[in-house]
């Protein structure tokens, strides 16, 4: 990540958040390559990657599903984000402030807060995975979504938990910087965790390489019961892990610098390094570590130790910290709207670092990060549904474009019924159904633009 | 400068990522190869802001 990354992310934070960007500000598209490679290697990738093996993949669909899936996000970063973003240049919360209205807007902002204070959690409960190996502390994972692990391990939750709050809280550009420095290197140390794993199993050829990953499938299926995590549900997981940035629009904020469309070509390199190779290379430590010990727990502080010793702990702790962190502030800023004017401007991080750190105690709901992601996207994503409509129908179609700005609203019930009722009937099949969340986010988005369309159009009539 | 990219990429090329290679083709012991790789990663933040800085 270049300093360009940086001066876009802090500007998007402040500057220009309420004006289009001025062209002397705007970058090329190479400076969104470098940007999105740090942003999609990230403390996360510890944990998916592993999970693939949990949750019984085949390596072959592993490798065919995750290249088919990272193609069709990168597709609809590049035909779906990048001409609203460089037409409109505003971020997605201007922008939807104009469609729905600056209460909604906040209602928005505050259930993108909680979600993004789950996902700090889990991190927070990855990095203390690694802090915990030097002491001998193992995080164990209980059944129960709301089981605790060891005191030990809750203890040193807690403590990562505050520091990262501290840290967030104290400014977010220092943790930036830091994340643009360790970027490069944590890509390499995945690789090299990747390769370690292979040496430890020890494969010669690829049909040797099978053999371990499919022993690591039955050893894990053997213990946790036969499930199906086949090359279709690869390929939706891996296209629609990120659907709130793309789907949901939530990278307008980012590609609103952009010269051109071809910014969307940007998160390229980063997805093909993060969500290919990372990925890859961490469910390689699993099976590594089954092959070694039979332990099916996907630790990521124990799978990096043993894959490529302190390097790898501290790897992990740089991972997690620098994912946390600006999510911890990020979900901060959403929160601050819910203080009094007059409060301290680090009340937001205070709340949000705490939740996370709460969510991060429970270390079942890391474990359920595939599905979380996926929830994630069908909760967000579908707003990005009612913006696509708004900039490409409304005026076709002959219905306000931007109705809250143009009519003064600051609670356009149209989108809220948009995005309330298909997210509704989403969770309801996720949650009841057992659907994997993933698949809701693609309906979810279909029909919350479609609903919004009937609605405007009623309303007008 | 040079010489603290020079560093910085000799860090990651060579004392993590060339060695974790030869390991997996059995030249080298795990055991250098986590020391080897501990030392590439202090190398590298001590070298990187520097120049990364700089830019």
């Amino acid at each position: 990540m270049s300093e360009t990354a940086v001066e876009i992310e802090d500007v998007g934070g402040g500057e220009f958040e309420r004006s289009p960007i001025p062209t002397s500000k705007l970058k090329g598209w190479k400076s969104f390559l470098g940007m999105y490679a740090g942003e999609h290697a990230a403390g996360t990738e510890f944990m998916i990657g592993p999970l693939f093996l949990a949750a019984g993949a085949s390596l072959k669909d592993l490798i065919f599903g995750l290249l088919i899936g990272n193609i069709l996000a990168i597709l609809t970063w590049r035909y779906l984000v990048a001409p609203i973003a460089v037409s409109s240049k505003l971020t997605l919360y201007y922008q939807l402030e104009k469609i729905a209205g600056k209460h909604l807007v906040k209602v928005y902002n505050v259930v993108n807060g909680v979600l993004f204070c789950f996902l700090a959690g889990a991190m927070i409960t990855v990095s203390a995975s690694a802090v915990g190996i030097p002491f001998d502390v193992n995080f164990t994972v209980p059944e129960s979504i709301l089981g605790l692990s060891t005191p030990a391990f809750s203890t040193i939750v807690i403590i990562v938990g505050l520091v990262m709050t501290i840290v967030a809280a104290a400014g977010y550009n220092t943790v930036s910087k830091f994340a643009n420095i360790a970027a490069p290197w944590m890509i390499v140390v995945f690789a090299a965790c990747g390769l370690s794993a292979l040496t430890q199993m020890e494969v010669d050829s690829w049909e040797r390489l099978l053999t371990e990953w499919d022993k690591g499938v039955s050893v894990v299926q053997a213990a946790n019961g036969k499930v199906d995590f086949g090359f279709w549900k690869i390929v939706v997981f891996s296209w629609l892990c990120n659907a709130a940035m793309h789907f949901g629009m939530a990278d307008l904020s980012i590609m609103r610098f952009a010269k051109d469309v071809r910014a969307g070509w940007g998160p390229s390199i980063g997805m093909f390094l993060g969500h290919y190779m990372a990925w890859i290379c961490a469910s390689f430590m699993l099976a590594a570590q089954i092959k070694l010990t039979g332990d099916i727990s996907a630790n990521p502080g124990a799978l990096a130790w043993s894959a490529v010793g302190w390097t790898g702990i501290i790897c992990v702790i740089v991972a997690g910290w620098t994912t946390a962190n600006p999510t911890i502030y990020r979900a901060g800023l959403a929160f601050q709207s819910l203080f009094p004017s007059n409060a301290k401007t680090y009340s937001g991080v205070i709340l949000a670092g705490v939740i996370a750190t709460v969510a991060g105690i429970f270390p079942a709901l890391s474990s359920q990060l595939l599905g979380f992601v996926g929830l994630y996207g069908t909760i967000l994503g579908p707003m990005g549904g009612v913006i696509f409509v708004n900039h490409y129908l409304a005026k076709k179609m002959n219905f306000t474009q931007d109705y809250a700005e143009g009519k003064g609203s600051s609670f356009n019930t149209a989108v809220l019924l948009a995005w309330v009722i298909p997210v509704a009937l989403g969770l309801y099949f996720i949650f009841t159904k057992d659907v994997f969340a993933a698949y809701a986010v693609i309906p979810c988005w279909i029909a919350s633009s479609a609903l919004y369309v009937l609605i405007m159009k009623l309303q007008k009539s | 400068m040079k010489i603290l990219k020079l560093i910085s990429g000799v860090s990651i090329a060579v004392l993590i990522l060339l060695v974790s290679i030869l390991s997996f083709l059995g030249k080298m012991e795990a055991s250098t190869v986590k020391v080897l790789m501990l030392i590439g990663t202090l190398l590298w933040f001590a070298a990187t802001p520097f120049w990364m800085k700089e830019e």
